[in-house]
């Protein structure tokens, strides 16, 4: 009609940040003028801002004031709600809401029974509600600090959040006024924060993200290949988490104030959860310093508590806890098929992470080739509280100027589901030491096709003519015992037990070496120049057609030739 | 990805080697495995594009290259696409007036919706193309009038008291309200919503309500035609000031100026004023929302009318059928009294006949018994007369009831003894219960 005719409409300005929506903690970010990511610090200057909300007599109260709540206020205080979202009741788990708001059944999903009003009255306040309400609010902190309203966000979520779940984080975010853009995985989301930094170079490398948080611990193996990434296997732990780390602490120093007071502040609920708040911060200052104390007014029966626990007791405290995290990462690599020498990288996330003795276990189980991406080991590592807001904010940018409807087509399965080849392809190569042919990987295994790489050979050192040999090649890895001297073997075993089981163990080193595999094709560059290099190229079509191209570099022609596509009945086959 | 550089030589090629075209097709590729790509970072979106366009990699690169070239052309474009009128070009600079400064900078299309930055860059683009020692460059005459009329239009259109000046006079911008024969023809929202629009550039107040269409509610076309009718403009008339003349020349004819320039500027406003309220009332005229608005008004208030007498009516028949249902009940009533008389009344004879019955029952029964005598003994008159005597006197102290259950005890009884039991036993509970004394008693009981 009419009134569309008239002028241009004002298009509707995007301002999207990224959310890191976790169940403890949340963040968020934004991406800076010059494409980095930053983290937004709310009213209180928090950049974690619990995803508590609390009420008293109406008025709402959200972050660390509302978790501050948690002692007096504990019946209207709504926290670890986030997985609750999109569930119903029979299959959620309670157990983190003891010392809060209690989670109950509402139709045919979880609600809270709060005074959220002045009324003294209870209302059911359903779990889409209350996060509409803790989306608003980090929009809203957002909007303050960007000086724009905030209209749209990327929220990270866990791998394992199936759609119910998305629809309703859909839902509850655009009650919010938050037009959701997409959801990302958390552990993708920390990939794309470290690769998104303006030093990083897109390598081909397997990644794990050890994601630690408050109430679970999910870790997820992925294959960033020329900057696109596929979850190879991931694994969730409710049970072993930063929680179980401060129920440790709470546990010790409970047991202490019985040794002096001959009561246990676990039994009230008040005392707990001031002990619950205190533990916290102890287990952070003590992921900074060696010594932490912990000092509590009126912590049961008007009696103040003070004391102080040193990193070492605490880390044997928790060593059991640490090993379980070790292995699940152990676990969750195996499960993916590869083993612990092909992981690159290992990246650290979520608030737990910040523990050094992780790290330093991490250190120990992966090769030293492994770079492990965490504040205690590497100084350049990005925060791990704030990864996956950070990944959300960059992926928030790239997609802000995007049609919803170009964003629908673009994670469409028929887009993000590929073929990823079995084997590496790779090229011989002489090694020094063998007359053998050496296999050299140009595209690694796990790669999405359509995929092209390049690499630059050197020639022999007189040049001449060279044979390109491109073969399929696949991973393995060598076990070699190392003898152990022994004259001294016989000495020891005499002294204890104890140690000769730990040297009777020889020492295994493994390597990782390639198995060549199927020969796909061979090429002769003839005539290279002395100290000439060649470039050989392979380019892997969707269909899995291979194209293969070597050239002297700098100098003219070169070869070129197709590989077919496999026929159908041959798969697996190969 | 750039290439990666591997240090160890590449093999020398054995002898007798040869193929033609130097290349060796021998395997294919082992199968593949199907995952999902995780749609997140820049590389996935290149992806996700050279999928959803099916382009190759370097097909998918030169597009993208073109289109940010492209991108940079755009914006260039916008504003030099008008073609220059040549009488413009002819205009004498010092008729800055008379000149229309949208059409001199080739922004004719966009007049007051024109951005600063839009202005700017117009402004540059004529520059280099009328530059007079371009002009003089390319050997024509040393005319710079036309750049002179551009710089005016620039200095006009910059600054923003002045734009406003022009633009409260640049009848260019006015959108002809319909004619009635265009009116008849229907339309209505097409031909007047560019009318509103073009005059709304003239409020204070912005966003200004917009015309609506068919759908418009109540409210919102209320709100429209009140807006318009209190509209606060700010246009004003002194871009067609006469000019003053310099005072040092005559003061009293410059005050004359001025005041004539005053006069014309309340005059026009008054007029625009008018001419605004003339056309806002052609609408309303033409507007058939209102009448539709008014028609359902009044359907409205017929309704609620019609509802209440409705509702009266109603009220009314409630009222009989409530007295006609007391009626009824009170009848009924009345009749099932009449019916319980009479059939207490039966029930009355039919007692006293049971009893009747029974006293038959009863003295039949010591008849029967011989007297209460053992069988063979003959009852002398005086033995019948005591025995009858003790049963009336039974017969008098026992209730109905008590006496149908002794009858039914007596009734078929024939041996002496057993009647004599009976009564003996009836003597005895009602001695028990002390209706009479034993002594009362002649024959029964003994």
């Amino acid at each position: 009609m009419g009134a569309q005719e008239e002028g241009e409409e004002v298009p509707h300005e995007i301002n999207a940040i990224g959310i890191s929506f976790g169940n403890s903690n949340s963040s968020i970010a934004y991406t800076s003028s010059e494409g980095k990511a930053e983290v937004i610090a709310n009213e209180e200057g928090d950049r974690y801002i619990p995803s508590i909300l609390s009420y008293i007599e109406g008025e709402e109260y959200h972050g660390t004031q509302a978790k501050s709540q948690l002692v007096r206020n504990s019946q209207n205080t709504v926290a670890y709600f986030r997985d609750y979202l999109g569930k119903d009741f029979d299959s959620i788990d309670p157990t983190p809401c003891h010392a809060s708001a209690h989670p109950k059944k509402h139709e045919s999903t979880v609600a809270f029974s709060i005074q959220d009003t002045e009324s003294d009255s209870q209302n059911d306040v359903t779990v889409s509600e209350i996060t509409t309400r803790h989306i608003r609010r980090l929009a809203s902190s957002a909007s303050d600090y960007l000086g724009k309203k905030v209209n749209a966000a990327v929220i990270s979520v866990p791998t394992n959040f199936t759609e119910a779940q998305k629809e309703a984080m859909t839902k509850a975010s655009q009650a919010a006024g938050v037009q959701l853009l997409q959801m990302i995985s958390e552990p993708t989301a920390a990939v794309l924060a470290y690769d998104a930094r303006s030093d990083a170079e897109i390598k081909d490398k397997i990644i794990v993200v050890a994601d630690f948080g408050g109430t679970r611990s999910d870790i997820g193996v992925i294959a960033s290949r020329g900057g696109m990434y596929s979850i190879l296997s991931t694994s969730h732990d409710y049970e072993t988490a930063g929680a179980q780390l401060d129920q440790l602490l709470i546990d010790h120093f409970a047991k202490e104030f019985i040794k002096k007071n001959k009561t246990d502040p676990r039994q009230k609920p008040k005392s707990l959860a001031k002990l619950k708040l205190e533990a916290e911060a102890t287990k952070k200052a003590l992921s900074l310093g060696g010594n932490a104390s912990l000092s509590i007014e009126s912590l049961a029966d008007g009696v103040d508590f003070a004391s102080t626990i040193n990193r070492t007791r605490y880390e044997m405290l928790a060593a059991k806890i640490f090993g379980s995290l070790t292995r699940m990462i152990e676990d969750t690599v195996r499960k993916a098929d590869l083993d612990i020498l092909d992981v690159d990288e290992v990246i650290l996330s979520g608030g737990t992470s910040h523990t050094p003795r992780i790290s330093q276990n991490l250190q120990r189980l992966f090769s030293p080739k492994t770079r492990i991406l965490s504040p205690s080991t590497l100084p350049t590592a990005i925060d791990p509280s704030s990864l996956a807001a950070r990944g959300a904010a960059i992926q928030a940018s790239l997609i802000s100027e995007f049609d919803k409807e170009d964003i629908e087509q673009s994670t469409h399965p028929m887009v993000t589901v590929t073929p990823h080849l079995r084997n590496a392809i790779g090229v011989m190569v002489v090694s020094d030491d063998t007359k053998k042919g050496l296999f050299t990987a140009l595209v690694e295994k796990e790669t999405a096709v359509p995929c092209r790489r390049a690499g630059i050979f050197a020639a022999p050192r007189e040049g001449g003519d060279v044979m390109v040999k491109v073969c399929e090649g696949a991973r393995d890895i060598k076990v070699t015992k190392k003898e152990k001297a022994k004259t001294n073997g016989k000495a020891a075993s005499d002294d204890s037990d104890l140690d000769s089981d730990d040297e009777e163990d020889e020492e295994e080193i493994r390597e990782k070496i390639w198995k060549v595999g199927t020969v796909l094709a061979e090429a002769a560059i003839k005539g290279v120049k002395k100290g000439g290099k060649v470039e050989v190229t392979v380019h892997v079509g969707a269909d899995l057609g291979v194209v293969v191209t070597a050239r002297e570099v700098g100098a003219k022609g070169g070869v070129r030739g197709n590989l077919d596509k496999p026929r159908l009945v041959e798969n697996g086959s190969a | 990805m750039a290439a990666v550089q591997i240090s160890l030589p590449l093999p020398v090629l054995p002898q007798g080697w040869t193929e033609e075209k130097d290349f060796k097709p021998i395997g294919q590729l082992s199968s593949a495995t199907q995952r999902n790509i995780e749609p997140v970072g820049p590389h996935f979106l290149a992806h996700a594009r050279r999928k959803r366009h099916k382009r190759t990699f370097s097909e998918d690169e030169r597009i993208q290259a073109q289109e940010n070239v492209k991108k940079i052309d755009d914006d260039d474009a916008g504003e030099i696409s008008e073609p220059e009128d040549p009488l413009m070009l002819q205009r004498d600079a010092k008729d800055w007036k008379g000149q229309d400064h949208y059409a001199v900078l080739g922004l004719s299309k966009y007049r007051y919706k024109a951005t600063e930055s839009q202005i700017k860059r117009a402004h540059r683009k004529k520059d280099l193309r009328h530059h007079p020692d371009k002009k003089a460059a390319a050997g024509s005459s040393e005319d710079d009038s036309f750049f002179k009329c551009i710089q005016k239009a620039t200095e006009v259109l910059l600054d923003p008291v002045k734009r406003r000046q022009f633009d409260s006079v640049d009848e260019a911008a006015d959108v002809e309200p319909p004619s009635k024969k265009q009116a008849q023809k229907g339309g209505f929202f097409k031909l007047w919503n560019p009318v509103f629009v073009a005059e709304g550039r003239f409020s204070k107040i912005q966003p200004v309500p917009r015309l609506g269409d068919d759908n418009s509610t109540k409210e919102e076309v209320e709100d429209f035609y009140n807006f318009w009718y209190n509209f606060d403009s700010w246009r004003s008339f002194e871009y067609q000031d006469e000019d003053v003349p310099d005072d040092n020349e005559n003061r009293d004819q410059k005050r004359h100026v001025e005041r004539k320039n005053n006069n014309a500027r309340k005059k026009k406003k008054t007029e625009d004023t008018a001419r605004l309220r003339a056309l806002v009332d052609e609408c309303l005229q033409g507007d058939e929302r209102i009448k539709k608005f008014k028609k359902q008004e009044r359907a409205g208030k017929d309704k609620r009318r019609l509802d209440r007498e409705a509702a009266e009516k109603k009220e009314k028949e409630d009222k009989i059928k409530a007295a006609e249902e007391q009626e009824r009940l009170r009848k009924e009533a009345e009749e099932a009294s009449k019916v319980e008389r009479a059939e207490g009344r039966k029930a009355k004879e039919a007692a006293k006949n049971a009893v009747k019955k029974n006293k038959r029952v009863l003295k039949g029964s010591v008849k029967d018994g011989n007297y209460l005598l053992p069988a063979g003994q003959e009852a002398g008159a005086k033995r019948i007369d005591e025995v009858l005597n003790d049963v009336e006197a039974v017969m008098a102290k026992i209730e109905p009831e008590e006496m149908a259950l002794l009858a039914s005890k007596l009734n078929g009884l024939k041996v002496a003894e057993e009647i004599s039991t009976v009564w003996s036993e009836e003597v005895k509970r009602l001695v028990d219960a002390g209706k009479f004394k034993e002594v009362d008693m002649k024959v029964l009981g003994k």
